[in-house]
């Protein structure tokens, strides 16, 4: 069982109340219709899914209902930051998109 | 390979089981092969088998990190089904299902299949519809199935709670009389076995670290046993195959999370098919040795612990209060997780990928142990024809390009 602090209610509350919304950081492409299909293919469907440090999203859908982002160790499930949805990603090691 | 039989039985009795042979050798790795698969589980395992028996490669390996079936093989809840909606993957699981049924004759070990029947509960009008759209659709492709009333559904299962005040009633079931379980580990070292016996090399305790290539192809993998060349590199390693796709520079359409399961102290008879419902979602089964086999949900965020969230567990127990009241007082044994491959249409990658000589079959999800047979069979004709066995053509990773997606998400009968 997940212990997550959420961002902006700043409580530390169980995974019972949020849910996962999947790999953070990924940019819509500006222009879609300029892409292949295999760029857009890869776009929606294929993530990075990584063993160890994992960017990624959260909302919390039984408390403020607010997205934010979290890294976490897919390994050991520690977290070890919380960030609010928007800023951009931290110094802190982990997934950094290309 | 020693012939298993009524007289090899009474031959090794009368030396009191003291002369059987090791069922598999324990080699030391060759410098090269022609085909490296990777992932000792159920499905690297029957590749290897059928390739050397149907297609006469012999020069394999079998690279595990761990032991035979350590992985989802062993993780499983055993259930052989293959009443699947969408034409591609019923055809694919179907035929897989008609290898189990002739499997323990073909392997010579007993994977003790036992077709006792798959029942998926519908407690909503809409599950009903979309039950007779699933059996329907079944019969179409040559399946078996029924529709079950409620009544009928009780007198299947006399311990299932069909009252009409349950909070969730049972309205009626989808009956595939031709489903049921195996034997996890059985099947893992049956193909072990009948691999060893036509030369494979099976190299347990050897962890894949890297992936070789020269331009644009593979030259073999690294290992901790150190460089094992090849002209071929399989990956079937279920939940770790982001990490082994990474190793050769390239990403995954998969996802991976904690599948969990739990067993039950063994009882005396008192189930004889398999329950599944979606909408309280649990699964149960009685295994030959009596306990209670459950499978609950997949946590709802990738994770490599082979664990899973406690309160996954409370969910599916409390379903399983629900439907069997009479288990309520039941204890759980062992609970344990398994780390699935769940790929955006719930389906299977089987195929080439842009590096040339590597192949994948991966993406399995929930549901990769009934396909076990099947997955190799096609997995191994892929590799030695150099392109996809007609059934795993729907299958190639090129379809979320194409956006030729078999969607069983929610639609073959499971719902994680």
């Amino acid at each position: 069982m997940l212990l997550i602090r959420c961002p902006y209610c700043q409580e530390m509350r169980s995974e019972e109340e949020f849910s996962n919304a999947g790999e953070a950081h990924i940019v819509r492409p500006p222009d879609p219709a300029a892409l292949s299909d295999a760029e857009w293919g890869d776009y929606l469907h294929f993530r990075k899914n990584p063993r160890g440090l994992h960017r990624e999203i959260w909302v919390h859908t039984a408390g403020c209902r607010r997205y934010f982002n979290v890294l976490r160790d897919t390994v050991s499930y520690e977290i070890l930051e919380v960030y609010p949805a928007g800023v951009s990603e931290s110094d802190a090691p982990g997934e950094t998109t290309p | 390979m020693e012939k298993y039989s009524l007289l090899s039985l009474f031959r090794h009795a009368r030396r009191h089981h003291e002369g059987w042979p090791r069922a598999w050798r324990d080699p030391a790795p060759k410098e090269a092969y022609d085909t490296v698969i990777v992932g000792g589980g159920g499905h690297g395992l029957a590749t290897a088998y059928y390739l050397a028996s149907k297609h006469g490669v012999t020069d394999v390996a079998v690279v595990e990190k761990g032991y035979l079936g350590g992985g989802n093989t062993g993780r499983n809840t055993t259930i052989v089904r293959s009443n699947y909606l969408r034409d591609e993957a019923a055809h694919l699981y179907d035929f897989s299902l008609k290898l189990w049924e002739g499997l323990s004759q073909e392997l010579n070990f007993n994977v003790m299949f036992s077709p006792r029947g798959v029942m998926s509960l519908g407690h909503t009008l809409q599950e009903m519809r979309d039950i007779e759209r699933r059996v329907n659709a079944n019969r179409l492709n040559g399946i078996d199935g029924e529709i079950l009333t409620t009544a009928q559904v009780q007198k299947r299962v006399p311990l299932l709670n069909c009252s009409p005040k349950s909070r969730y009633p049972v309205m009626g079931a989808s009956w595939q009389p031709r489903g049921g379980i195996a034997r996890h580990d059985a099947v893992a070292w049956g193909f072990a076995r009948g691999a060893d016996a036509h030369g494979v090399d099976i190299l347990q305790q050897t962890e894949v670290t890297g992936i070789r290539q020269r331009n644009g192809a593979v030259t073999g993998v690294e290992t901790s046993r150190g460089f094992i060349g090849a002209r071929r590199v399989a990956c079937v390693t279920a939940g770790n195959s982001g990490v082994l796709a990474r190793m050769a520079g390239l990403r995954l359409p998969i996802e991976s999370r904690p599948l969990q399961a739990l067993v039950s102290e063994p009882l005396k008879p008192c189930l004889d098919t398999v329950v599944m419902s979606n909408a309280v979602h649990c699964y149960i089964s009685q295994a030959d040795k009596g306990d209670l086999v459950i499978g609950a949900g997949a946590d709802g965020y990738n994770g490599y612990g082979q664990r899973g969230s406690f309160r996954i567990i409370e969910h599916t127990l409390s379903a399983v209060c629900e439907l069997f009241p009479a288990f309520s007082r039941v204890r759980m044994n062992r609970q344990w997780g398994g780390i699935v491959d769940i790929c955006p249409d719930a389906c299977p990658v089987i195929g080439k990928t842009p590096v040339e000589g590597l192949y994948f079959n991966c993406g399995w999800g929930t549901g990769g142990f009934k396909a076990t047979p099947g997955s190799g069979y096609v997995f191994a004709d892929t590799l030695a024809n150099e392109r996809p066995h007609p059934l795993a053509e729907p299958f190639a990773l090129d379809r979320f390009a194409s956006g030729a997606l078999i969607d069983e998400h929610g639609a073959a009968g499971v719902a994680h």
